[in-house]
């Protein structure tokens, strides 16, 4: 696949971003130029080669299962865009 | 006596000198920043909000305590004026990214590097200046505005933390705090003449931090000098039991460390980095500082870090991708601007393509495609292989040598707009920072000089192994103390 073939109205559906016609070609050209330079990393043989995803290797970090204070429901929803009844209000989801 | 310098000019350790003493207040330290605020801030605009009058309530509860016979050894930071990266939350202080997608959020909590400054007596105070969501390296990203370097007021302070530098570099604040995810600490440092550390990964919590990505970010400190560092990074660092990924290894007394002794310690110089874009007076200034540290009695190694031409790619494969899972909850459902739709789709979309700016928008999207059905192989994965490749070129250098000696950036600060038009140049530009992060291991960005036409601050990097940050300390200091760097201050700011 070349790297160029990235269809940008496709991948900004999967992230959820509206985008305009225009940024759409904007976008489409900055990222065939970051991608193509991104090729490079092609050049290395990376067979057994295990992959890092944390630089500090740490796993099952656990704590005491005892219940501790939370954040308060009325600072929980203060920032809320809109709220009913104690709740987050969103569109309709289910008919 | 009286200083030539007022006090908003001063670095912690003197200031505390003189609160101690009772000589000064810490309401006229505050007051002092306050009013230099209301002097250049128009021109910096380092700032991108401040409560006067809360700062100063709580510059008066350090006087109290002063007075109630509280002492510096009990609070290390008792009556100092700390502004802070519009990324970290403080509680009941507004909190943006330097975005518009969060609309009037307020922080309902404190980060734990905020709790701990409040309870070294701190005075917490500002929101300053980043890039949006810290995707940047020149702060014009900004969704509230551009910040000017304080050395000249046409370039770019660094980012993403360039209001961060800026800030400290102006005297608008006696410190402050930024993060550093591929160098947004030590750039911005580098480029406005200030101090900036980013720990080791996992030396400080992140825990109030607004995750961009997780792998790499690190909150550390900026300030006028090392002894400064020191002290703030000692606040800050530990185990937190709210960030899994802070890690449990003691704190040691890092202003301790500052003996001067260097004597034997190795510095390697890493052939990789004589790279074709390192303008001739930046490399003058690092040749000169190399050559300090031998006469401090240092030894110097040649050594090499073979994959570092692949570190830049590697980072905006991994650095993206975690973005892309992070910025996710920016939808408009639980805070933040919301745009409304007919269904959720439709309002994440609307909302989402409203909020977030250009640069956030083309990481986002770049960070769903590596992770995307059919390329996660060929990208992510071989991104964090790659990455593993990056790590062990240091462990191995750091069996040879105590730290490695580098220029903080290429050149030194651009002109605003120079770069804005073109991504990959802007990212290119942090080639020597974004390592560090994809290693997890300690740097430090400190003055080693100015370019003469125009005069503009270099920066000399040191990086150091995991939780080396006492070694890098020492050795910055060291340096410091023998040359006279840290202590000029931009010319008169209108």
């Amino acid at each position: 696949m070349a790297a160029t073939d990235i269809d940008v109205k496709y991948v900004a559906h999967l992230a959820r971003i509206g985008l305009t016609p225009d940024e759409e070609a904007t976008m489409s050209a900055r990222l065939a130029g970051i991608l193509g330079y991104i090729e490079k990393l092609k050049e290395l043989d990376v067979t057994g080669v295990e992959p890092t995803a944390h630089a500090v290797p740490m796993v099952n970090v656990l704590r005491p299962d005892v219940v501790r204070p939370s954040l308060p429901h009325e600072a929980a929803l203060a920032n809320a865009p809109a709220q009913a009844n104690g709740l987050f209000l969103v569109p309709k989801i289910v008919e | 006596m009286p200083n030539a310098l007022s006090l908003n000019q001063l670095s912690i350790s003197e200031l505390t000198g003189r609160l101690a003493r009772r000589e000064i207040s810490a309401r006229e330290i505050t007051q002092a920043c306050l009013d230099q605020i209301a002097r250049v801030d128009g021109t910096v605009h380092a700032f991108i909000s401040h409560d006067p009058a809360d700062a100063l309530a709580q510059a008066d509860a350090a006087d109290r305590d002063l007075a109630a016979g509280v002492t510096i050894a009990q609070k290390p930071l008792l009556g100092i004026p700390i502004a802070i990266k519009d990324v970290l939350a403080v509680k009941d202080h507004p909190l943006n990214c330097g975005s518009k997608i969060l609309g009037k959020f307020v922080s309902p909590y404190d980060a734990t590097v905020i709790e701990k400054m409040r309870a070294a007596g701190a005075v917490i105070f500002g929101r300053l200046n980043m890039d949006e969501f810290a995707m940047g390296s020149s702060t014009e990203t900004s969704a509230f505005g551009i910040t000017r370097n304080p050395w000249d007021p046409a370039r770019i302070p660094g980012g993403s933390s360039g209001g961060s530098a800026a800030a400290v570099a102006a005297d608008e604040a006696i410190a402050t705090l930024g993060t550093d995810t591929g160098g947004s600490i030590r750039q911005p440092a580098a480029l406005c003449g200030c101090v900036g550390l980013k720990p080791t990964y996992g030396r400080v919590s992140r825990y109030g931090l607004t995750a961009f990505a997780s792998s790499l970010d690190q909150i550390g400190p900026f300030t006028k000098n090392i002894a400064d560092s020191a002290r703030l990074l000692g606040v800050i660092s530990g185990l937190d039991p709210r960030d899994s990924t802070s890690v449990d290894v003691p704190v040691p007394d890092y202003v301790a460390a500052l003996d001067g002794n260097i004597r034997g310690l190795k510095l390697g110089v890493p052939k990789e980095y004589l790279i074709g874009g390192l303008d001739p007076e930046v490399k003058a200034s690092v040749d000169a500082a190399i050559q300090q540290y031998l006469a401090l009695g240092a030894e110097i190694v040649d050594i090499s870090l073979p994959h570092t031409d692949y570190a830049v790619a590697t980072y905006y494969i991994v650095a993206t991708a975690e973005a892309s899972a992070n910025l996710a909850r920016f939808d408009g459902i639980r805070y933040g601007q919301r745009v409304d739709g007919a269904d959720p789709l439709e309002l994440y979309t609307r909302t989402r393509g409203a909020g977030f700016g250009a640069e956030v928008k083309r990481r986002i999207i770049l960070g769903t495609y590596v992770l995307s059905s059919g390329y996660y192989d060929a990208y992510y994965l071989r991104a964090q292989k790659v990455r593993t490749l990056i790590r062990n070129d240091f462990l191995a250098a750091f069996k040879q040598v105590d730290a490695i000696i580098t220029p903080t950036t290429p050149t030194a600060a651009f002109k605003i707009g120079e770069k804005s038009g073109d991504p990959l140049q802007m990212y290119l530009s942090d080639i020597f920072t974004i390592s560090c992060n994809l290693a997890g291991i300690s740097g430090i960005s400190l003055p080693c000089g100015f370019t003469t036409n125009p005069k503009l601050p270099i920066g000399l990097q040191l990086l150091g192994q995991p939780f080396g940050e006492a070694t890098l300390l020492k050795l910055a200091h060291a340096y410091e103390q023998s040359t006279p760097w840290h202590r000029e201050k931009p010319g008169t700011l209108a």
